[in-house]
């Protein structure tokens, strides 16, 4: 199936997503409506906090979702072909090079026992098309390209002969080697040291603009994401409730949530007392939901949040919103 | 004269913790074991009622550290006193038992993996009263649990959960409730919300400050986090492979940074203000194995590194009130280029 209407620049686009769990207490409706896009060359951040449905939806794209996990409604497209129409083969063949996955721990993603050298190798033999003697050249420009040093040294280490970082790297090499369009990086500097974080993240964001690959970024961290990204989609309980450029995310949050996360963030000017919790939990996503999972949370529910359906809404060129009752423009950041 | 101060809380003098890495080669059998120098002379103070901010990368022996200060760990060489009183020396199977424990309490890092799986909330917080606070199985026992429940807030519900029923804001709480269960006077806090979300975080921070306003304990909180620690403490020590390289107030910590490696540390926090800052580190750092005693560990990192750091290592010196660093550059460098 051809979705027509996407501008070829769009290399994923995703329209009105939803995934269900079901379990033995009821179905999870972990992501319901979800669309965005992604375009070449630009890096997206999907921030949310933990059990938002923000991993669900990385694996939803990769087609690797649990077994319990059912797609029930929308369309995945990744350059204008329905990944979830696709035969298997096909979706196989896309997994690496079309679309690629920095997994979130490194230490854990990576096969203890074999060295990485070989790691490399088996992804680019699975790829295909190369001469063992030619997999061994890429592997090593593959780890030159992720700036290990020292790599042909490094290519015969195993994944504990490493530290966070370069096994991290290692990760990053791994999701490169099929020259993907889109790469996913599912939190990939948890666990990591800032000075190590931020060479991480200067490393993905440069290999992104490189090759022009289209960048989503997971992560909970929203200043991490502010610093790497050029937009924003918030996720709470399974919707995204706000997208915006990077810089109007920070300075003009219109979703009460957003404001709210961004409270809850500390940043180099912030004071503990500055700094508030997120009131309440993520809503139980089992049985009958309102149409705002935010609702419950809010402190500017109003008897119009009720009001079904709640679609996202363009606000402002390049911002949408779903709520009833966003915040007004000029609140700015909540302190 | 004798002073007529209380000593401080705790007091770390020249401690040292060498690892032997490999067996003596079969051929040379004479040669001396090569050795991780994971904390290698380090001193400093805590006074009572303070905060202390522990920070460092990874690797740069902060868990090793805390592991000799809770005497899960027999240092090398250097003393540890507690009050005045010496523990260094107490081997560490012993101190388990011994009165001084129940002083000096840990929260670990994983609020997961901390928690036997097995044990509900209530047997996890219990452990501590009936191991060194003598309580027993009573009415008394379950109206302190209930207490410190309270105290962490903890819905008394939850008690009866094990943790993989618990979300990790709850698991830390349990982690922090079983810690202060019996009035420590120094709360050794590892990483306590790096598993943690942000609003998670925001929440824990909070209650560890509401905590140490209510029962007065002093804190030593590890982190590799810079922004984290800056909320709690009032004093940060910064150390890179194994020393100490500045120690001062928060303040001065942030806006004079005098070490490269403290600079670089700040300067890698993500500031939604401003755009990235270009790394200042390069490369990896220099192996904690046998280092050359003659050479500044950062060098190589070191983007200011001059002839002088591979000849002599430099000392800590004052920077400040209170403040100092290990740097032969800190006078040269000017901490106002960071931002």
């Amino acid at each position: 199936m051809t979705v027509a209407s996407i501008p070829k620049t769009q290399l994923l686009n995703i329209e009105n997503l939803a995934v269900e769990f079901r379990t033995r207490s009821g179905i999870v409706k972990a992501l319901d409506q979800v669309s965005f896009s992604v375009a070449a060359g630009e890096t997206v951040g999907l921030v949310g906090e933990s059990g938002s449905g923000k991993s669900v939806l990385s694996l939803a794209i990769l087609g690797i979702l649990d077994a319990a996990a059912q797609i029930t409604a929308g369309t995945i497209a990744f350059e204008g072909d329905n990944l979830l129409t696709m035969p298997r083969s096909q979706l196989r063949a896309k997994r690496g090079t079309g679309i690629a996955m920095i997994f979130q721990n490194p230490r854990v993603a990576l096969n203890p026992i074999r060295r990485i050298g070989q790691q490399l190798r088996d992804v680019l033999i699975a790829h295909g098309g190369l001469t063992k003697a030619q997999c061994q050249t890429r592997a090593l420009e593959l780890l030159t390209q992720v700036r290990i040093p020292d790599p042909h040294q490094r290519i015969n280490a195993y994944p504990y002969e490493l530290s966070g970082g370069m096994c991290q790297r290692v990760m990053i090499a791994l999701a490169l080697a099929g020259r993907p369009k889109v790469l996913i990086a599912d939190e990939p500097t948890t666990g990591l040291d800032v000075t190590t974080q931020a060479a991480v993240m200067e490393l993905i964001r440069d290999l992104g603009r490189e090759g022009q690959m289209g960048t989503i970024l997971i992560t909970h961290d929203l200043d991490l994401a502010a610093q790497y990204c050029d937009r924003i989609l918030v996720m709470h309980a399974g919707h995204i409730v706000e997208t915006a450029p990077t810089r109007l995310i920070l300075t003009q949050p219109r979703h009460p949530y957003t404001a709210k996360l961004l409270a809850a963030t500390p940043d180099p000017h912030k004071r503990l007392d500055e700094l508030t919790p997120i009131a309440g939990h993520l809503p139980d996503l089992r049985g009958t939901l309102p149409p705002c999972r935010f609702q419950s949370r809010c402190d500017r529910a109003i008897p119009d949040c009720d009001r079904a359906p709640l679609k996202r809404q363009a606000i402002a060129p390049d911002h949408t919103v779903a709520c009833w009752h966003p915040l007004p423009l000029s609140s700015g950041v909540e302190s | 004269m004798i002073s007529l101060d209380p000593p401080p809380l705790l007091s770390v003098d020249h401690l040292r913790k060498y690892f032997p890495t490999a067996r003596r080669s079969f051929l040379n059998r004479d040669a001396a074991p090569r050795l991780l120098h994971a904390v290698d002379d380090v001193s400093f103070t805590l006074e009572a009622g303070e905060s202390v901010g522990l920070v460092g990368e990874s690797g740069c022996g902060k868990s090793t550290l805390v592991r000799l200060l809770t005497r899960l760990l027999d240092p090398t060489s250097g003393e540890i006193r507690f009050e005045g009183r010496e523990i260094g020396a107490i081997a560490a199977p012993k101190f388990a038992r011994h009165p001084l424990r129940s002083q000096l309490q840990l929260v670990f890092q994983d609020p997961h993996d901390s928690l036997n799986p097995r044990h509900t909330a209530f047997d996890s917080i219990a452990a501590p009263l009936k191991q060194l606070g003598g309580f027993q199985a009573s009415p008394l026992l379950t109206a302190r649990i209930e207490e410190l429940a309270e105290l962490v807030g903890l819905p008394a519900a939850l008690l009866s959960r094990f943790p993989h029923q618990l979300s990790g804001g709850q698991k830390a709480r349990v982690g922090i409730a079983r810690a202060i269960a019996l009035h420590p006077k120094l709360l050794i806090l590892d990483e306590p919300t790096s598993a943690l979300d942000v609003s998670v975080q925001a929440v824990i921070l909070h209650l560890l400050q509401d905590l140490q306003a209510r029962l007065g304990m002093s804190y030593l909180f590890v982190s590799h986090d810079l922004n984290v620690v800056r909320l709690l403490c009032d004093r940060i020590i910064v150390m890179y492979l194994g020393q100490i390289i500045e120690m001062g107030p928060t303040d001065a910590i942030f806006d004079n940074p005098r070490h490269p490696y403290t600079q670089a540390l700040i300067a890698a926090i993500p500031d939604p203000g401003t755009p990235p800052q270009p790394l200042q580190l390069q490369g990896e750092p220099r192996s904690p194995i046998d280092p050359d005693p003659q050479v500044c560990r950062l060098y190589g990192r070191c983007p200011h590194g001059v002839e002088a750091c591979t000849t002599t290592t430099p000392h800590l010196e004052p920077m400040g009130p209170d403040h100092v660093a290990a740097c032969h550059r800190a006078d040269v460098l000017n901490p106002a280029q960071l931002r």
